[in-house]
């Protein structure tokens, strides 16, 4: 059954991909980009990994799609005619596919439990995590505390990248009577929704924030999620009006608060006389402070995941409306 | 058979992979090079979660009763790179409304003969 799903799931797969080279239409293009996104998603549950579908759901899924929208917005829907052949790139594509297919044949074969990448490190985070870190989440455990320090950079790189957008676009506060009409004011129904769902869409990310020790989900996941509650809000309502809610200069403070927060636990667990990150040394019992460590650094994670990703959201779409007044 | 069966999910990512590619090299217009590249991206994601499939496993979170559970590690490397990868297209997607900004266009064949106008 499982084969069968999996098989479903992939052939939807390639033809999505397949209809995206041919479309020129490129709101047509962005909105299966989002679809196969989604296809993606279900079959990294098909294949157990319950957390990377949710991350990919929310984020491939959404925030993508959102920025590459705005990014339509600014630019035009349409992809012009080129009279470039494509012949030669048609023949690149089909030498590398042939030489990446010949690779795959020395590959072990899938799923199989003695495979190479099943025989050193893994064994351990399956075995020995629930009892030196105490979670049921091994992905928490490996994400938080084995490779605490792999995930501060990631954190980074995060914040780097809004340094990079806020550097090439900035978000610009426009005044507000000149502000002409942005959000959906005339629609009765999406107001009353949003205002139901809004609330319920944060709840959702706080619960996905605190239970990712236990079940899928952790920062990066609660970050985008509260992130789209608040993408939604300024949809429906107006950029003016989440702005005066959520202020981009709080965005930016947050953001770098995040990170600040996951690193003094790195450095006060050094001042307590361990290493960089090491969570041990943070309580009198080594597994209360396993748990302390990663709650704190997951919160840090999902403040600057929430405030890069709104911030981003901001940046484009402060473009977009100055578009709109000229 | 178990030939195909064993090897038929890297294939499809190598598919998948080369359809991303593709766009990438031959599409003109800059938004549809970045889907592209996020296709080629994703595909490299389902690469790295097949490894980590075990036959008869379940998801790594800790059960009553069970034994066998996918490898955890890709699916930590993967998760943390869905999320970097976001915002590096949201680099990418910004420099492009720069590009569009200073030459009025997104083509690549259009811009390419123009003179630098930065």
């Amino acid at each position: 059954m499982t084969l069968l799903i999996d098989l479903v799931l992939l052939a939807m797969l390639a033809l999505t991909a397949l209809r995206i080279i041919f479309l020129k239409d490129l709101f047509a293009v962005v909105m299966l980009f989002g679809i196969y996104s989604f296809l993606s998603a279900l079959i990294f549950v098909n294949l157990d990994a319950v957390d990377v579908a949710f991350t990919e759901a929310a984020v491939g899924a959404g925030i993508s799609t959102v920025l590459m929208l705005g990014t339509l917005a600014l630019t035009g829907r349409n992809e012009r005619e080129c009279e470039r052949s494509s012949l030669l790139p048609l023949l690149v594509v089909c030498v590398t596919g042939a030489v990446l297919i010949y690779g795959t044949l020395d590959m072990p074969p899938f799923g199989h439990a003695d495979n190479p990448v099943h025989e050193h490190v893994a064994p351990r985070y399956i075995q020995d995590s629930p009892q030196e870190v105490g979670l049921p989440n091994m992905v928490t455990s490996v994400l938080a505390s084995y490779r605490g320090f792999d995930t501060l950079g990631e954190t980074v790189v995060v914040f780097s990248a809004l340094i990079g957008v806020l550097a090439l676009l900035g978000v610009r506060r426009e005044d507000n009577s000149l502000t002409p009409e942005s959000g959906l004011k005339s629609h009765l129904v999406l107001h009353v929704v949003a205002k139901l769902i809004i609330p319920m869409i944060i709840l959702f990310a706080l619960y996905v924030q605190f239970h990712g020790d236990f079940g899928p989900g952790g920062g990066f996941q609660a970050g985008v999620i509260a992130a789209a509650a608040f993408i939604l809000y300024a949809l429906v309502f107006g950029l003016p009006s989440a702005f005066s809610v959520v202020s981009p200069k709080f965005l930016q403070v947050m953001a770098s608060l995040g990170v600040l927060l996951y690193a003094s636990v790195g450095l006060y667990s050094m001042a307590k006389g361990g290493q960089f990150l090491d969570y041990n040394k943070l309580a009198a019992n080594p597994i209360d402070g396993q748990h302390y460590g990663i709650i704190i650094i997951e919160l840090g994670v999902g403040i600057t995941v929430f405030a890069v990703m709104l911030s981003i959201f901001y940046a484009f779409s402060s473009q977009v409306a100055r578009l709109n007044i000229r | 058979m178990s030939f195909i069966l064993d090897y038929y999910n890297y294939w499809v990512v190598v598919f998948l992979m080369m359809t991303g590619f593709y766009i990438v090299i031959s599409a003109n217009n800059l938004v549809k090079r970045i889907v592209g590249l996020n296709i080629f991206q994703t595909s490299v994601f389902m690469l790295y979660i097949s490894m980590g499939k075990v036959n008869g496993g379940t998801a790594p979170i800790l059960v009553e009763g069970v034994d066998v559970y996918s490898n955890p590690l890709p699916h930590v490397l993967i998760l943390t790179a869905i999320v970097v990868g976001v915002a590096t297209t949201a680099v990418g997607l910004s420099l492009i409304v720069r590009i569009k900004r200073a030459y009025g266009t997104v083509e690549e064949h259009e811009f390419e003969t123009q003179g630098d106008v930065i």
